[in-house]
């Protein structure tokens, strides 16, 4: 790449059921002000606007974008709207990356969001007939037979959907702006809550959430006037693939493995769960942990859920997943990607507050989406590149 | 940023990028037997076949479309099926027309991380009133409950226009009929005709001061574009069409508080871009009504000489989400093919022109 690229501003803000005390615009201006406090800029610094989010119909207004440019300072400057399903909180910020690496801009704000409250996602999701049969049964109905799949293959023990929504769950306690936040979790509240998607149980899912990220990303020369440690961007890195056809890996999809190696190629990763202090990755539904675990190349394939099983993934493991609390805690769908990849840069940053892991210097955001096709994903560091 | 040195976002200090190939559909009012994957099928074929590039070679691919049209989440998913994205495809999307996916496309090549890239978009405005889906883009708390679709706010604009400049409606008409008889030798358009002004004139109001004949035509269309870098565009085609600068702008979304006789996100856009640097032998305007393209012409400076829409323009056929990559795409042709040696496309979005991206095309090393 031509330029470095690095994150000097992150907001986000408090994800919930409904944020009825704010509008949209308002709901992004928390986010975005709380990113612009940290990289100690104004509107006027600001070079162009990369904004992202899922179907406009889960708020119902077509192209938001075209709304937003006055809330979001994008008046006279180029703005980009991004569009790549679940994984789109991801590719947003890799299109917003992509002005600084290509030495068109200085500094990018770059914002996704949902404020799902206005409207009905399971309905939303749904596609009809001419386009398919409904069935009206969610990302849950989509993706539990694949978590059946999972488990039949790698004969992994039935609780390690259980291990993984704990250990999140407790992770989000220490996450100030966690959607859902169950301050007397345990194993037992887990697995005695109501089965939804078999294996999925209710507090294994994801929550529906109003919520919001935003980025401030910065050349190698805006970078050295900001008042916080930068995170630099080491690779990206994104891959598609069509949503089915004979013979397709649904459980490990290639798209994710391709897309895994090319960002460990470019960073100079030889062994991703050595080399990498901590990792944010897309995990809407428990099982999905150990799954992309094995996508993504930290365990051998059938072995995922080991690492879970082991404690490997916790905050205090050899590599921990999710510190945050992860999209099973905060899920505003069109943010949840870039949730991972800010919660990647706070971590290497040292700003994590309580769900800091001690001395990471690198780290792995990902993303995913559609029935697991779509994929972006980078690594920050706290060196430079 | 850079640009200063009044090159725009295509300044000296960018990588050479081109558009070696482009293919669309027709536009026709409503395409009945295929669906969107079945549109896009050929068009892609066509365009990767005419770059000699190999489609297994093509560095990056990004798409333009938006499911308000087809009233279904996720209308790029299943597209994703007309590439044919196995193995899997370094691939991205805009909810926006074509254009700006064709901007993010040509920011991937100057990033260097691809050498070459596939940008399509489509549209099946048919499948919903696209005048009342359009309503859905505005302002969702104050605006978008009053109803006003889209035409009633072109007519809005139409009438700022003609009574801020005194140009007339016979001079939109003019506009009108120019569209339509060049769109005759234009295979691809949906409306062609041989009308003349005193004609049309002579026509009730659709909405005041807009009659039919100044509003674009409802269409289902898509088109693709291949771009490459350096060499692997002079290998790929006799005579590249260079893009010498790119830039697109955005302004407020409140109606009030913009002037809309003017375009300032055009005249800022192809500022940076360089449309005034050199004569412009042909522009290929992303206007949809007639008052609009000379709101842009003015914007852009395009004096008598230059030579406005020969494919017909949006006038002829509007996809939404394609028209704007089409006129890249034709003013790109144009300079491939040898008839033009400088060419300039515009394209825009949402309402009133809200948003405006302008592109400068060049023959020549």
């Amino acid at each position: 790449m031509a330029e470095r690229c690095a994150v000097v501003g992150i907001g986000q803000t408090k994800h919930d059921t409904k944020r009825t005390d704010v509008s949209l615009p308002g709901l992004l201006r928390e986010a975005v002000g709380r990113a612009f406090e940290d990289a100690g800029v104004t509107w006027r610094d600001i070079d162009a606007v990369v904004i992202g989010k899922a179907p406009d119909m889960f708020e119902g207004t077509m192209m938001p974008e075209l709304y937003l440019a006055d809330a979001l300072g994008a008046v006279g400057k180029p703005m980009l709207r991004v569009h790549t399903a679940g994984s789109v909180g991801g590719s947003t910020a890799l299109v917003a990356a992509s002005l600084v690496q290509a030495g068109i801009h200085e500094r990018v704000l770059t914002v996704a969001y949902e404020k799902q409250s206005e409207g009905n996602a399971m309905w939303a999701l749904t596609l009809r007939i001419p386009f398919q049969q409904a069935i009206v049964a969610g990302a849950g109905g989509y993706f539990a037979p694949l978590i059946r799949a999972y488990v039949a293959r790698s004969h992994a023990p039935e609780d390690t959907g259980i291990r993984v929504a704990l250990k999140d769950r407790q992770n989000a306690l220490k996450n100030p702006y966690s959607h859902l936040v169950f301050p007397d979790i345990s194993y037992e509240m887990i697995a005695e809550s109501p089965m939804l998607w078999d294996p999925i149980r209710y507090m294994e899912t994801c929550p529906s959430s109003d919520g919001a990220c935003a980025l401030v990303l910065a050349s190698e020369n805006a970078a050295r006037r900001s008042p916080n440690p930068p995170a630099w961007v080491w690779a990206e890195a994104m891959r598609s693939e069509p949503t089915m056809f004979a013979g397709r890996d649904q459980v490990n999809p290639r798209a994710g493995r391709d897309c895994a190696a090319e960002l460990y190629r470019k960073a100079g990763i030889e062994h991703p769960r050595r080399d990498l202090d901590v990792a944010e990755i897309y995990v809407p539904f428990s099982w999905f942990e150990p799954m992309w675990m094995e996508n993504l190349g930290f365990a051998p394939e059938g072995e995922g859920w080991k690492m879970t099983q082991e404690g490997a993934t916790a905050l205090d493991g050899d590599l921990p997943v999710n510190p945050s609390g992860g999209v099973l805690s905060s899920n505003p769908i069109g943010a949840s990607g870039m949730l991972r990849f800010a919660e990647s840069a706070l971590q290497v940053r040292g700003q994590a507050g309580a769900h800091q892991v001690d001395g990471a210097r690198k780290a792995l955001g990902h993303a995913y989406g559609g029935g697991s096709q779509f994929f972006a994903m980078w690594i920050v560091g706290s060196d430079k590149p | 940023m850079r640009g200063g040195d009044g090159r725009g976002t295509g300044g000296s200090l960018m990588r050479e990028v081109a558009v070696v190939a482009f293919a669309q559909s027709p536009s026709v009012r409503r395409e009945v037997e295929r669906n969107e994957v079945e549109m896009l099928m050929p068009v892609v074929r066509e365009a990767i076949a005419r770059s000699g590039i190999a489609k297994s070679e093509i560095g990056f691919t990004v798409s333009g479309s938006c499911d308000y049209l087809a009233g279904q989440p996720f209308a790029f998913v299943s597209a994703l099926d007309a590439v044919g994205a196995w193995p899997p495809i370094v691939e991205s999307h805009v909810e926006m027309d074509g254009a700006w996916a064709f901007y993010e496309a040509w920011v991937k090549l100057q990033t260097g991380e691809a050498d070459s890239a596939l940008v399509y978009a489509f549209g099946k405005s048919s499948m919903g009133d696209l005048p009342d889906v359009l309503t859905l883009q505005l302002d969702p708390y104050y605006v978008a409950p009053l109803w006003p679709d889209a035409v009633a706010l072109a007519a809005l604009q139409a009438r700022a226009f003609l009574e801020a400049t005194g140009r007339s409606e016979r001079d939109l008409a003019a506009v009108a009929v120019r569209s339509r008889r060049d769109a005759r030798t234009n295979p691809m358009a949906q409306l062609a005709g041989d009308g003349n002004v005193d004609a049309l004139l002579a026509e009730p109001y659709l909405v005041s001061p807009l009659r039919k004949h100044d509003c674009p035509p409802i269409s289902d269309g898509c088109a693709a574009i291949v771009l490459a870098a350096g060499d692997l565009a002079r290998r790929a085609v006799r005579r590249p069409a260079w893009i010498r600068g790119i830039d697109h702008r955005i302004e407020a979304h409140a109606l009030g508080t913009r002037d809309l006789t003017r375009s300032a996100s055009t005249a800022e856009a192809g500022r940076r871009a360089g449309v005034g640097q050199g004569s412009v032998d042909v522009a290929e305007l992303h206007a949809p009504f007639t008052h609009q393209e000379l709101i842009v012409r003015d914007a852009l400076g395009l004096g008598d000489g230059v030579r406005i829409n020969p494919s017909g323009g949006a006038l002829a056929a509007n996809p939404m989400m394609v028209a704007g990559l089409v006129r890249i795409g034709e003013a790109a042709r144009r300079v491939l093919d040898g008839e033009a040696g400088r060419a300039v496309a515009h394209a825009t979005s949402g309402p009133c022109l809200q948003q405006n991206l302008v592109c400068v095309l060049e023959a020549g090393a």
